[in-house]
């Protein structure tokens, strides 16, 4: 043992190893559930919009670091922007428009704000709002699965008003297994179930937010009056729950904190879905409560272990 | 036989891998050897003064420094020879520069003259071992205790004969002896328990006789079967059964830290900031038990140490050694380094530090050797992902200490208990960012510590 080469360093000595990157790159084959939904119900228009959405989103982060003059880390980060950007855009969307959507998303979002862990919001959501004010048209444009057979047809998503059915049971069945309008990734609960089931597994993430957010969203909804199980099937609360909700960076890290966060969240979707003139508040009522993220974690904090009430003087 | 309860652990613990190669090596007992650098501050408390001079002749077992202060242990030369020089080491818990004296061994292994009261190897009449030490009274154990130089071998070193004798207003009901030996890699308290069973429970029961509990435990994670067995034939051979509980406890890191161990084995809980003796109990480690028992009914002092030798290294032992062996001499006993190998950590993976220089000596807080290939650590950004906060065993925030402490608001870290951290390393560990937490925190601490004074 040569005493150059002798290394020093803090305890723990051991890691478990289960990096960022590892972290990401589940979280990015759970997706690979909704992703697979999404092109089955819209064919290569999906695959086109997916592959633009994350090779921008990728390139953009390599070099904005490069810029930066910080270390580029394929760390999967940005894969799953990207995907997660393509899955909540509407499968007839402009290529040229995606790419701007997962440039902002990057750029202005995430490294602008400094990067992995810094930002405030969540850089697929904001990337997805940002498109929806600049391109309102484009994207309420729904095209109607199935697209693989060159008929393709535009109509409304189940949560607008000019949407209609005829029989519940089968609506409940399109709901669930996806064949229905809808953003690329969001329409197939079924999937993203399977999904949100992987990243369960492999303890990805709590089951804190969706439960309260669906929760909320549901018991919400019963109050409204509304069909309770078509308010949580439809739109993009599945994979809102389970996949942009529960965003480490912009959510809180304490249990608490998390039932807080779903709870505001849940609340501020049944409010955009009822008073609105939008059709869907996924996206905004996420967003808007990863605004209220740093509030939360400075506020409620985790008892310590042997935590006594100090005793009031008198 | 039903003296063996088994425990699940009452907090959130981590399974890490064991390794722990050497659970079946017998303890060897090291050649003596040439030199002894014997620092002077080996305990919690005030750093000792020699009472020898340079040149003089010194038995093994001599005590060769000693302060008047209360919360201090004495210090015995380790083997028989020459006080040669004084230098300075590095206190590798504190970071602090300690003086310590270099013994000269003749070669010859002398010995102060010790008195044993009982030889617990050869006589099976444990009455009579009984008797003696309801003989013998509380100040009397004490005095000895303190006189053999005994500390908490657990690794916190807090001198023995101070932890058993509380202030008279904590009431003190509860007893445990602490077996669980939680780190990875670590065996000496397995091998101890193996093989001191005898001392071990004897030990105990001189304890128990010091502040009378109405409870006394004995804890071992169930990893180390053989030992609960071992121990369970022991305590009914030595008549223990209607006293002594045996408590068979889930694996689980940190099951071996004290609050932890409380929780699961009474439900209480230390206050944040306090000692396990404000919920009435007191915990003592295996090895300590032995060297009690030795200190009060063989007279002899803790002058040796068994220390397991382990990791990247040809030939892995449990060693006992002379207290001020440098650990290079340990290694060397034990083959050769690993190809990979340049890291060397006195303690276990999780709550060890690695040292540079291997004439660094054993002392009464040693209990392990790890010799490994070292990791390179590259900090990435906290995602917030919350997962230190969840096997936090302290319910603490560990990321929010990171996060503070690379700003410098210190103030912030103390708002958020950072005085209940435990330094279990179970944060870092789990961190998928790579972040060096516990780093940080001790930074702070110590910081902390520096502004107070």
């Amino acid at each position: 043992m040569e005493k150059d080469n002798i290394l020093i360093s803090h305890a723990p000595h051991i890691w478990r190893g289960f990096s960022t990157s590892k972290v990401m790159y589940i979280v990015v084959a759970a997706l690979l559930f909704p992703t697979a939904a999404g092109i089955y119900f819209f064919g290569y228009s999906a695959i086109y919009i997916i592959l633009a959405s994350i090779i921008t989103a990728v390139l953009t982060e390599f070099v904005i670091k490069k810029l930066r003059k910080k270390k580029f880390i394929m760390d999967g980060s940005a894969v799953i922007t990207g995907l997660l950007l393509a899955l909540i855009l509407p499968p007839g969307m402009p290529l040229w428009m995606v790419v701007l959507g997962a440039f902002f998303s990057i750029a202005v979002v995430k490294e602008a704000f400094g990067g992995l862990g810094y930002n405030i919001f969540n850089p697929a959501l904001a990337g997805r709002a940002f498109l929806s004010v600049c391109f309102p048209k484009e994207m309420t444009t729904w095209v109607l699965p199935p697209y693989f057979n060159y008929d393709a047809v535009t109509g409304a998503t189940p949560l607008s008003e000019s949407f209609v059915y005829t029989d519940k049971l089968s609506l409940y069945k399109d709901l669930f297994f996806g064949n229905i309008g809808g953003s690329l990734g969001e329409t197939s609960a079924m999937l993203i179930l399977i999904g949100a089931a992987v990243l369960f597994i492999f303890r990805i993430i709590d089951w804190k937010i969706p439960a309260f957010y669906i929760g909320t969203v549901a018991l919400g909804s019963l109050l409204m009056g509304k069909d309770v199980l078509f308010q949580v099937l439809a739109g993009g609360l599945m994979i809102g729950a389970f996949f942009m909700a529960t965003d480490y960076v912009t959510s809180p890290v304490t249990g608490n904190g998390r039932i807080i966060f779903g709870v505001g969240v849940g609340v501020l979707t049944v409010l955009i879905r009822n008073f609105s003139n939008m059709p869907e508040g996924v996206c905004f009522s996420i967003l808007i409560m990863n605004a209220f993220t740093p509030l939360i974690d400075k506020y409620v904090k985790v008892k310590p272990f042997g935590f006594q009430k100090k005793k009031k003087n008198a | 036989m039903g003296i063996v309860v088994k425990k699940k652990s009452a907090f959130k613990g981590l399974l890490l891998p064991e390794n722990k190669i050497t659970a079946k090596k017998p303890i060897e007992n090291l050649p003596v050897p040439e030199k002894v650098i014997m620092p002077l501050q080996q305990s919690i408390g005030a750093p000792c003064e020699f009472i020898v001079n340079r040149g003089d002749t010194v038995k093994a077992g001599q005590k060769i420094a000693d302060s008047t202060s209360y919360v201090s242990a004495p210090i015995h030369a380790s083997i028989s020879g020459k006080v040669s020089k004084t230098i300075k080491v590095v206190n590798t818990v504190t970071s602090t520069i300690m003086d310590a004296v270099i013994i000269e061994s003749d070669g010859e292994d002398r010995w102060v003259e010790l008195k044993k009261l009982f030889d617990i190897k050869k006589s099976d009449d444990f009455s009579g071992l009984k008797k003696i030490v309801d003989s013998t009274g509380k100040k009397e154990i004490l005095k000895k205790i303190r006189e053999a130089g005994v500390v908490g071998l657990g690794g916190a070193t807090f001198p023995t004969h101070v932890k058993l004798n509380p202030p008279p207003d904590k009431k003190i009901d509860t007893l445990i002896l602490n077996g669980c030996e939680c780190e990875p890699f670590i065996t000496s308290d397995h091998r101890i328990m193996l093989e001191y069973g005898r001392q071990v429970l004897a030990g105990l029961y001189i304890i128990s006789r010091t502040i009378s509990p109405e409870n006394i435990y004995i804890a071992i994670e169930d990893n180390k079967e053989d030992a609960i067995r071992c121990l369970e034939e022991l305590i009914i051979k030595m008549g223990f059964s209607s006293i002594f509980k045996l408590v068979s406890l889930k694996s689980s890191y940190p099951m071996g830290a004290e609050k932890t161990l409380i929780k699961t084995i009474t439900g209480r809980s230390v206050p944040v900031g306090g000692l396990p003796m404000d919920v009435g109990v007191i915990v003592n480690n295996v090895a300590t038990s032995k060297s009690v028992y030795e200190a009060v009914i063989e007279s002899r002092p803790l002058v040796d140490k068994v220390v397991t030798v382990t990791g990247a290294i040809e030939n892995p032992k449990n060693l006992l050694a002379r207290l001020g062996t440098t650990i290079g001499y340990l290694i060397g006993e034990c083959g050769e380094v690993g190809s990979g190998a340049n890291y060397i950590i006195i303690g276990g993976p999780m709550m060890g530090i690695s040292i540079v220089d291997t004439d660094f000596p054993v002392t009464k807080g040693t209990n392990c050797i790890l010799v490994k290939e070292g990791r390179v650590q590259i900090e990435q950004n906290c995602i917030n992902c919350g997962r230190c906060v969840n096997i936090c065993p302290m319910k603490l925030m560990p990321l929010v200490y990171a996060r503070n402490v690379k700003r410098g608001n210190f103030e912030v870290c103390r708002e958020y208990y950072i005085e209940n951290c435990i330094e279990c390393g179970s944060c870092a560990y789990v961190c998928p960012a790579n972040i060096p937490i516990v780093g940080y925190i001790k930074t702070c601490k110590s910081t902390i510590a520096k502004n107070n004074g």
